[in-house]
This record gives structure tokens, sequence and C-alpha cells, in this order.
């Protein structure tokens, strides 16, 4: 999923462009060997769902790392990989912004602090904790937007990893989707939960198979990161390559015509470092379900700190790949190649021309044998498939839980909820499917679906910090934070689409671009969800604070963890992460 | 994971297991041959060491998060 509402363009590779690559025998036995596997676990894994708690939250038995890993990896797919890869390539390491303030603070935040209010409460799903917090109402508006937003992606990331296939493969699209599909519904209805999460796992480990070796090898032919800027700086001085500063992260962050992204620093730490990443990283219930799942509280906040340096660790297979295209992608005659945009590619078909998005595959390509291109593509296909065996897990449980038992069946026995989960994950694959083909029709609704899911992250995130912080936040409260938080964001959405001047308003300058708007919009949104929340309960009358227990701080007697050995504390690798992260902020500076 | 069932680390060994065995077989047979793959760096013969390491990796894993009949 497209936290970030960022690049990853509708079409991420255009169409009647002949395929990247061929793949040998061997390529096929080792994709054709993943799917084998996935099968494999999802059977295996059939016996050990038969409870609601095994089901949808996986028996609560995950450890810290497997939580951690499927907790990083749901966000891994390949649409991410292949879009930042392509960004970096474009911007520069102005890309690994989404992977380092857009997201670790926020995910320490989650272990360190809200964390223990999720998991004390024992409750299934964010709308669940809303409903704990502020009452039914804003639990079932969360709960039928996310239900509504998590199967719309699912099938955008269906029909986007059909389109990869068929530019990167040259396969038939509808072979894609109805294979990947398939694979999917069968696994994630079979084994739940636990078995999205092993598929998840598996995923992270097979991208780091695949894909580390393309930076390892970028670095050898170019001689080290030192021999890279190199070169760059020569292609630069030549003017094959556009002039710019690609390797520093910050000081270009002065004004928003300083950088390529139109950008400005206070965009990037407050839009997207506090209102996006902390919106999605605390509040998506796709991410923090795996957290749930695991098997003790110090598990629990522990996972996202595990994950965090893995987080840290990713540009070095996504933005570097991307960074090293610039100096070693050739076209057959040996001159530079150029990649360019998608608009470009598709007005010149028959040009031979490449996307940024391509330049993943186009390294793997150049880098990669027999086999080891098959398992480049099975990571590839496993981003994707996990991607979406991520939404359908997540919407199975939200519509059970939050709007099945509270809305429609109340009473049932724990089996036959089990039985509405397993059917909802096929109803959600059905969904996902009709999306898929909905959109493969009418390429510009994924624009709007994008849009979409940015309408509700940043809201939630008010309400939830809200309720969880302020004792005196009341169910009026929450629900009209969130209804007016996502209204705003709506109308900005729209007033920027209806006048695309609009954007100096709204991103307090006339050089702002597009992805400036995503941040700032985020940024008003979740500050308006904030005030709403505030001003109505002042006027409103509070919960007692007995009522509260568990899920309010300063109301919650958090349990006492049993001292260990400094080096299993989950606050000293929250000071490792830290330190870590801002020595590459100030290394890249 | 949990002691009476397959942990997610032996399906992880088994996989790597087989990838590193395919993947260094072919760059054994590339090495025997003298027929290499038309790619850039072919000389450093990286099915070779990286099919190498997955294997090394996957049977590790394989080995050590086996599952065992009397452990629950």
């Amino acid at each position: 999923m497209n936290f970030s509402g960022l690049i990853v363009s509708p079409n991420l590779l255009a169409l009647g462009v002949p395929s990247l690559a061929h793949l040998s025998p061997l390529d096929i036995a080792v994709v054709a060997i993943y799917f084998v596997m996935v099968i494999w676990i999802g059977f295996y894994l059939k016996s050990k769902a038969n409870t609601s708690e095994e089901f949808f939250m996986a028996g609560r038995e995950m450890t810290a790392w497997i939580a951690g890993l499927s907790f990083v990896s749901a966000n891994l797919g390949a649409l991410e990989l292949m879009g930042w890869a392509g960004s970096a390539y474009q911007y520069g390491i102005l890309a690994a912004h989404w992977y380092w303030v857009g997201a670790i603070p926020a995910m320490l935040f989650l272990g360190m602090v809200m964390m223990p209010f999720y998991y004390v409460c024992k409750t299934h799903s964010v709308p669940g904790y809303l409903k704990l917090r502020y009452g039914q109402g804003a639990s079932t508006v969360a709960a039928f937007s996310f239900a509504f937003m998590t199967v719309l992606m699912s099938g955008v990331n269906m029909f986007a990893m059909a389109e990869v296939m068929k530019v990167v493969l040259g396969w038939d699209m509808n072979f894609s989707i109805i294979v990947s599909s398939l694979a999917v519904a069968a696994y994630v209805a079979l084994g739940g939960l636990r078995s999205a999460i092993f598929n998840e796992v598996l995923q992270f480990v097979l991208i780091w198979g695949g894909a580390l070796l393309v930076p390892i090898l970028g670095l050898v032919e170019t001689g080290g990161w030192g021999g890279f800027k190199a070169r760059l700086a020569q292609n630069i001085a030549k003017g094959v390559v556009p002039g710019g500063d690609y390797t520093h992260m910050w000081r270009s962050m002065g004004h928003f015509a300083d950088n390529p992204m139109g950008i400005h620093w206070t965009g990037i730490v407050f839009g997207l470092g506090f209102a996006i990443s902390f919106g999605y990283w605390t509040t998506d219930f796709l991410v923090v379900q795996r957290v749930l799942a695991a098997n003790s509280l110090r598990s629990a906040r522990m996972a996202p700190v595990i994950g965090s340096f893995f987080k840290m660790a990713v540009p070095f297979i996504v933005i570097l790949p991307g960074l090293l295209g610039l100096v070693v992608l050739q076209n057959a005659d040996g001159s530079l190649m150029h990649l360019v945009g998608e608009n470009i590619v598709k007005a010149n078909p028959g040009a031979g021309l490449h996307s940024y998005n391509e330049v993943l595959p186009l390294m793997l390509v150049r880098y990669c044998s027999p086999g080891l291109l098959g398992l480049g593509i099975t990571a590839l296909i496993a981003g994707f498939m996990s991607g979406m065996a991520g939404n359908v897990s997540a919407f199975s449980a939200v519509w059970t839980y939050d709007i099945y038992q509270p809305l429609i069946n109340k009473k049932a026995k724990d089996e036959h909820y089990v039985a509405v989960g397993r059917w909802a994950t096929i109803l959600g694959v059905v969904i996902s499917i009709f999306a898929a083909y909905t959109v493969m029709h009418a390429q510009g609704i994924m624009d709007y679906v994008q849009a979409l899911f940015s309408f509700f992250i940043a809201p939630l995130l008010g309400v939830v910090l809200m309720g969880m912080f302020w004792k005196r936040a009341t169910k009026a409260g929450g629900f009209w934070g969130l209804l007016i938080g996502t209204l705003t964001s709506i109308g900005l959405w729209a007033w920027v689409k209806a006048d695309p001047t609009a954007l100096k308003y709204v991103a307090l300058s006339p050089d702002a671009k597009d992805m400036a708007e995503n941040m700032y919009r985020a940024l008003w949104s979740v500050s308006t969800s904030i005030l709403v929340t505030f001003a109505v309960s002042l006027f409103t009358k509070p919960r007692p604070l007995s009522e509260l227990a568990g899920v309010v701080y300063g109301a919650t007697m958090l349990p006492v963890e049993e001292p260990v050995p400094f080096y299993k504390n989950e606050w000293f690798w929250t000071v490792i992460a830290i330190v870590l992260f801002l020595a590459l902020n100030i290394y890249f500076w | 994971m949990h002691s009476s069932s397959i942990s997610i680390w032996f399906f992880i060994g088994v996989l790597l297991t087989v990838y590193g065995a395919l993947i260094m077989g072919y760059g054994l047979s590339e090495l025997v041959t003298g027929h290499t793959a038309n790619v850039i760096l072919a000389n450093l013969h990286v099915p070779i060491w990286w099919g190498g390491s997955l294997l090394a990796l996957g049977l590790f894993y394989g080995v050590r998060f086996r599952p065992r009949r009397n452990n629950s």
C-alpha cells in the first residue's frame, strides 16, 4: 500500500513496451516453487485457525521477531519498491525520507507509547479500540471506511501487479490476476492471519535474498559509494544527467524551489514525519494488526522497534539501486540510458523508452543470471501477493468484528465468526478482482483511490491520539473530530483538483509541487480533527474515569514487566534505533 | 514460534535450501561448461557464491528449526 500517496503512478509501468526480461526454465521453476510453498503453508496452518482468536489474531502467539518482520513487510510491497527506486532515480536520495523520518519516529512511538493501550485493552482492531473509547458511532465510521478502502487498495495492487508482470515478463494480465488471487484466497482463507504473517516473513526474506545483489553488484561496478559519486558528478558535468544534489537529504530543503520535489522541510517533518507517518504506522489496522498478534506486551513493544531497524535498511535495496541506475544503465549501443516519465513513454510507443519505475527490473536484468533473475521476480511477486493478503486479512477481521458482529449478528458461536471470516476473505478477494478490472478499464480511478485512502488516515490519527492521551475527550468529540477532519481532507483535495493554483494556499508556497500537497493536507486534516475533538469535548459530558480503564493514559494500570537483561529491553533498542536514525540523517545531511 | 508446530523459520530454511541448490548448481554448470549468461560482472560467478550463501543459510535454518516429535 502506498501510504504517502506518492509516486506510484496509476500505470506503474506503461503498456506497449516489449517485455524487459525473458525467464529461463530455471527462473520459472524458482517462481513455481514459491507458489507451492505458499499453498503448503496455507494448508499446514488450516488446522491452527479453528477459533476466532486463532483465525483473526494468529492466536496472539507471534514472537517479537515474527511480528516485527511481518509489521515492516506488510508495507514492503513491490509497488513501493519499484516506485521508490524510480523516485530515487528521478529525485535522488530525497526519496529516503519516506523510509527514515517518514517511518522510524512513528514506529518507535507506536512501540513505546501507544502499544500498551492497544495491547492491554485486548482490542481486535483499531475500529475496535475506537468502540471501547468513543462508542459505536466512531467505530462504525472507521470500520466501513477502512473495509471499503482496504479491498479497493487490494484490487489496485492486483491490477498493478498484473500490469508489471505484463511489461516485465510479457505475461497475460488475466493470468496474473487469476493465479495471484487464487493463491492469496487459498492461503489466507485457510490459515487466517497466521498464514498471512508467515507469508509476509517469507516475502521479507525473499526480497532481501532477491534484491540485495543489485546494490552490491552496482557498487562493485561503480567502485563503491565514492566511485559512484565521482561518476555521477562526471555525468552531471557532461550534461547527460540533470543537475541537482542527488546525495544529500536536508540541505536543499530550505525552500520549495530548491529541490526537485518542491517540498519544504516543515512539510517533511510535520506533514510526512508526523501526520502521514504517524497516521499510517500507528492507526492503520493493516500494520497494527501484525503487532497485536504478538505473544506478550513486551513482544508487542519490541516488534515495531525490530521493524524500525529493517525499515532503516530498506533504502539500501530500494533507493541505492535507483541512484546507481543513473550511472550504470546503458542502451544497447553503450550510451547512457535515460529513463523518462510515464507520459513520455506513452506518447512514444515503440521508441524503446523506459519509465523511472522500471529502474529496479532493469537493474535486475543487468546483473542477474538465470535463477537469480527468477529469485528477483519472485521477490516482486511475493511483495504483491503479501500486499493483497495483508489487505484481505485486515478486511476480514474488521468486517467480522466491527461490522458483522455489532451490527448484524451479535450472539453467534465462535465457529460461526470464524466461518464468516473465511467467507469474508473470499469475498474480499472477489471484490478486489472486481476492483482490479474496474481500474483496468478506467485507469484514472486509481488516482482517486489513493487519494481516498489518505482522506481517512490523518483524521483517524488525531482522534486516536486525543482518545488515548486525554481523559476528557468525549464520544461526541471523537465522532465529530473524525468526521470534520475527514471532510477537511476531502475539501482541500477537491479544492486543489478544481483549481490547481490553490496548491499555493494548501502547501503555503507558490513553488510547492504535488508531493507537498499530500503532506500539508494531512497536517491540516489531523490538526482539524484534534481541534474539533478538543472543542466538542469541552461542551459535552465525558465518560466516568472508571469506564476508561485500559484505553486512556492516566486511567490505565499498565502491567509491570519482568526485568530482563539490558540487551533484551525494548527501551535499550529504541535508544539504539534513535541514535542510528539520527546518524543516518546527519551523514546524508 | 510455538513448540508443537512447524516454525516459519523451517519453511524459510527449506525454501532457501532449494533455491540455493538450484542457483549454485546453475553457477557450477556455468563454470564447468564455460558458457556464462550475458550479464554484467559475469566474471564474478555470482550464482556460485550467492547460491552457496542461500544454501548455507537455508540448511542452517532448516536443521535448527526442524520439526521435532516430542517437544510439546
